[in-house]
């Protein structure tokens, strides 16, 4: 029997030579994503992910692991698996974006006319 | 508020705080050790939140001329704590904890939320302030209690057996103070027999839905004597060890 500072421990009789099973893959429960409102009107943000059965004990998780400490007002889970997710191999697909300065609103011309303003002009 | 009355709030004080201590301290056992760790890291943090309550409580106590909060929870002996026997039995299994997670904080709720409209204000203020916290522990302790009494024949069994168990501890909880009459006459609680009644009414809804039977009425036997500080075997070592690093310096800073 294992021995421990910890009293818990010892009185849980546990034998020194004790194999454990690793378990098997379906005995895992899925993963759902935790995303967390800090207050009313704010975007949801996504914080982690839990282990549950299902989603109310994925909300009962990621209220205790991610919305105990600091604010929060709601909390959204969502099955891992539901969440399509785009390929890092495709991830070139994005490459162009910083070129295109045309599509930002920093670039229209109109920028003048409101630093104009600005300055008071 | 005359010193009658402030027996009667004393007392009803002190089996909250102790009911609350002691279940705080016994479901923070399975901190590390708990199922999973998700699981683990909410049951530990409600178990932070009881020993929270608890401490509001005998801080009210403080302000009634008892000792500091410390002192009362870390140096009584077992036969001076007024709480039910229900809370200090051993955890067992991980489903005798959870049916007693939820068997007490439905009552422990009900209790809260009747006396959120005390006519003693500073335990009304401290029962408005815990609202959420007994809402997320129910919560987390109804969708245990059905999940696990629906899933399979094993956790199903294993429910009832431990709801079986914990009944007649249960119905302890609502063992009547001597103040009883007092108590509902000057407004500060509403009484036992009406939180025992609501609590039923409250939990049958859940039981139904997790396939738990309760025990026909004719053969319950509710286990008093928690409030006038006959325990069970178990609640000596509790306290020996909750209050062994206290013990061993009451008098260092923390």
């Amino acid at each position: 029997m294992i021995k421990s500072l910890d009293p818990r421990v010892t009185r849980a009789e546990i034998e020194i030579e004790n194999p454990i099973a690793p378990l098997n893959e379906l005995d895992q429960w899925e993963t759902y994503e935790v995303f967390h409102q800090k207050k009313r009107g704010d975007q949801h943000m996504h914080v982690g992910i839990v282990h549950a059965p299902n989603a109310e004990m994925a909300f009962l998780f990621g209220k205790e692991q991610y919305g105990r400490r600091g604010f929060s007002v709601n909390i959204w889970v969502v099955k891992t698996r539901d969440v399509f997710a785009s390929e890092y191999d495709d991830s070139d697909i994005f490459d162009t974006v910083p070129e295109k300065q045309y599509r930002e609103a920093g670039g229209y011309k109109v920028m003048e006319k409101i630093n104009k303003y600005k300055k008071g002009v | 508020m005359n010193q009658n009355s402030t027996e009667a709030i004393k007392e009803l004080l002190y089996k909250m705080a102790d009911d609350l201590l002691i279940i705080g301290h016994r479901n923070s056992e399975w901190t590390g050790l708990g199922p999973i760790l998700e699981e683990d890291i909410s049951f530990s943090s409600m178990a932070q939140d009881k020993i929270g309550q608890a401490q509001a409580i005998y801080q009210l106590l403080h302000d009634l001329g008892e000792q500091e909060p410390d002192t009362v929870a870390f140096t009584r002996n077992a036969n001076q704590f007024h709480n039910s026997q229900l809370v200090e039995l051993p955890n067992g299994e991980y489903d005798f904890s959870l049916v007693r997670h939820f068997l007490y904080d439905h009552a422990d709720q009900l209790r809260f939320e009747a006396l959120a409209n005390s006519s003693y204000e500073p335990l009304a203020k401290v029962a408005r302030k815990v609202k959420g916290e007994l809402k997320y522990h129910v919560f987390h302790a109804n969708t245990w209690l059905v999940k696990l009494g629906s899933a399979n024949e094993e956790s199903h069994s294993r429910m009832q057996t431990a709801f079986n168990d914990a009944w007649n501890y249960a119905l302890g909880m609502f063992e009547k103070s001597a103040f009883e009459d007092q108590l509902i006459a000057e407004g500060i609680f509403e009484g036992e027999d009406i939180l025992q009644e609501k609590w039923l009414a409250n939990i049958t809804p859940y039981l139904i839905k997790a396939g738990i039977e309760i025990p026909a009425s004719s053969n319950w036997k509710p286990v008093f004597g928690g409030r006038i500080g006959q325990h069970t075997a178990e609640l000596s070592p509790l306290v020996e060890e909750m209050s062994e690093v206290f013990r061993y310096d009451p008098t260092a800073e923390w």
